[in-house]
């Protein structure tokens, strides 16, 4: 009897022990997700519910995301590029303009695509609702969802036709924003710029090679591509060129981009019949004015 | 009827001068403003500010054929005064001084391949422009706390592209700017809330504007962090208060 109360005394006092540390860890970050819990998404006619997701968190995500979703888990040190911190709410793919939140959908597109050249894959084989619950939990990490809205979606003018002025004019863009700084002047990512590029943490990361064929990090579509440039990839070096390009100009210099890719494809045929050279990097910069 | 139109127009006439000693008392309130003053100094030697290799973008290396360019984490000029600190009030301000929000803006160039000013101070909600006048192709992109209020964003500007034009919704010091295309560009927006002045390249600076009152004011160097002093200031004076870093 004595040995008895002794053993599960014992065995309290090591589960008290054991569990104290994880208390001490997740108690401000408990406390907010036990607010945030009734967290929805809402894709479409689908309504997501963090509650119903937290176990295909703990199954799928909690590994590389973290209890926290902070990106901590315990597969993070092994994996580059490194996982999302859902706290800081601060996405590549996104719809929205640069500094602002991504819609659900965005999210809900993301788990279903992957992230290509990362430790992300698609979870395609998810339900659509499981996407949309597991949407709701990854918001519930982050209290900018209580106080921001998402962006307004740029907007996709209809694609138009390709045609060789549009292709040519595409590669006058390319020259003139000056892509070529980290993707280089062929599209293999080897820019002046490309060495040095590193994330919002200062981790070195590499500019997109145009050249292997591997899919672009947001989708492989024309209107993924126009997207790209016109939202930029936050958390990493890619700008938001939308102040810069104009709707024109970007289905144009969606037309050159795809003659760099090793496909084949109607922009590269066309490419191939004018003859077109890589542009010169020498050339770009115009001579300052002087004042 | 006409003793109407008379009454009319005295009591109009009485209105506008009520109006006008108005305006008159409150401007002389303005002008019983006082302002604080000082040097800001580094005691010891000043580290080495290492010249910058800008051989990738040849564009940059042209514009500096002449000066050479250099970091500017610390710039010590005449007589050990430190530039590029920021000073503002940080306890003490009444809400009314505080959420005044001045409506001049403050420009952030992008000028021969680095940022001028390599500190810039604003007020929160306080509109900015980030220019370039630069042939080549910068992105500004910030880098805040997301969690505390203001969200990175990240731009590009090819050369002759419009100014864009924003403000940070929140106090933040500070908060580190980069370019990843050129990566020795790196500056900081300082956002805090009522009158502040950053030292001119000889350490000296008025923070102008400041109510008679008891405040605390705060001097924030990049590299050395921040100090504080109590100081009073008395309607229509000048307050004085020095601040000196030590070099590590």
């Amino acid at each position: 009897m004595h040995t008895n109360i002794r053993e599960w005394s014992l065995l309290a006092s090591a589960v008290v022990l054991l569990a104290s540390p994880c208390v001490c860890r997740a108690q401000i970050t408990e406390y907010q997700q036990h607010q945030w819990l009734g967290m929805e998404s809402h894709i479409g006619n689908l309504t997501g519910h963090a509650r119903a997701a937290e176990m295909d968190y703990r199954r799928y995500c909690v590994g590389c995301h973290g209890e926290l979703g902070d990106g901590n888990g315990e597969n993070a040190p092994w994996v580059d590029p490194k996982p999302r911190d859902f706290e800081l709410a601060i996405f590549k793919c996104r719809s929205t303009p640069t500094g602002t939140l991504p819609t659900d959908e965005d999210l809900f597109n993301t788990l279903a695509r992957g992230l290509d050249r990362s430790n992300m894959p698609q979870w395609s084989t998810f339900t659509k609702q499981m996407r949309a619950d597991l949407v709701a939990w990854v918001k519930h990490f982050s209290p900018r969802w209580q106080t921001e809205k998402p962006g307004t979606p740029i907007q996709i003018p209809p694609e138009p036709e390709v045609t060789a002025d549009r292709v040519k004019a595409g590669q006058a863009v390319f020259q003139k924003v000056e892509c070529w700084k980290c993707h280089g002047v062929t599209g293999k990512a080897d820019g002046p710029s490309a060495a040095t590029l590193t994330d919002d943490q200062n981790r070195p990361l590499s500019a997109y090679n145009f050249t292997e064929g591997a899919r672009p990090k947001c989708g492989d579509t024309d209107q993924d591509l126009y997207r790209i440039f016109m939202t930029g990839m936050d958390g990493t070096p890619m700008p938001s060129f939308a102040d810069n390009i104009q709707p024109d100009e970007a289905w144009d210099l969606v037309f050159y981009l795809r003659t760099l890719e090793p496909q084949k494809n109607k922009e590269k045929e066309i490419a191939k019949q004018l003859g077109l050279k890589p542009v010169a990097p020498s050339a770009a910069p115009a001579p300052a004015p002087q004042q | 009827m006409k003793a109407h139109y008379k009454a009319a127009a005295m009591t109009s006439a009485l209105l506008l001068l009520a109006f006008g000693l108005l305006c008159s008392t409150r401007s002389v309130n303005a002008a019983g403003e006082g302002k604080i003053a000082g040097k800001v100094k580094l005691d010891g030697t000043p580290p080495h500010m290492k010249g910058i290799d800008m051989s990738k973008d040849p564009y940059c290396v042209k514009q500096h054929e002449n000066s050479p360019a250099h970091l500017e984490n610390v710039m010590v000029g005449q007589g050990g005064g430190l530039g590029n600190v920021v000073l503002y009030i940080s306890e003490g301000l009444s809400g009314a001084g505080a959420s005044q929000v001045p409506s001049q803006e403050p420009v952030f160039d992008q000028k021969n391949c680095m940022y001028t000013p390599h500190v810039l101070a604003m007020d929160v909600n306080q509109k900015f422009k980030v220019t370039t006048s630069d042939q080549t192709t910068h992105n500004i992109h910030p880098l805040p706390n997301a969690l505390a209020g203001n969200i990175p964003w990240n731009k590009s500007q090819p050369p002759g592209a419009p100014p864009i034009e924003t403000s940070w919704k929140t106090e933040e010091v500070a908060i580190p700017v980069k370019c990843n295309i050129h990566p020795w560009m790196h500056g900081y927006f300082v956002v805090v809330k009522g009158p502040h002045a950053t030292t001119d390249d000889k350490g000296s600076y008025t923070i102008e504007n400041v109510p008679a009152g008891s405040y605390t004011v705060t001097a924030w160097q990049e590299e050395y962090g921040t100090q504080t002093q109590k100081v009073t200031v008395a309607a229509g004076k000048p307050a004085t208060a020095d601040f000196t870093f030590k070099a590590k």
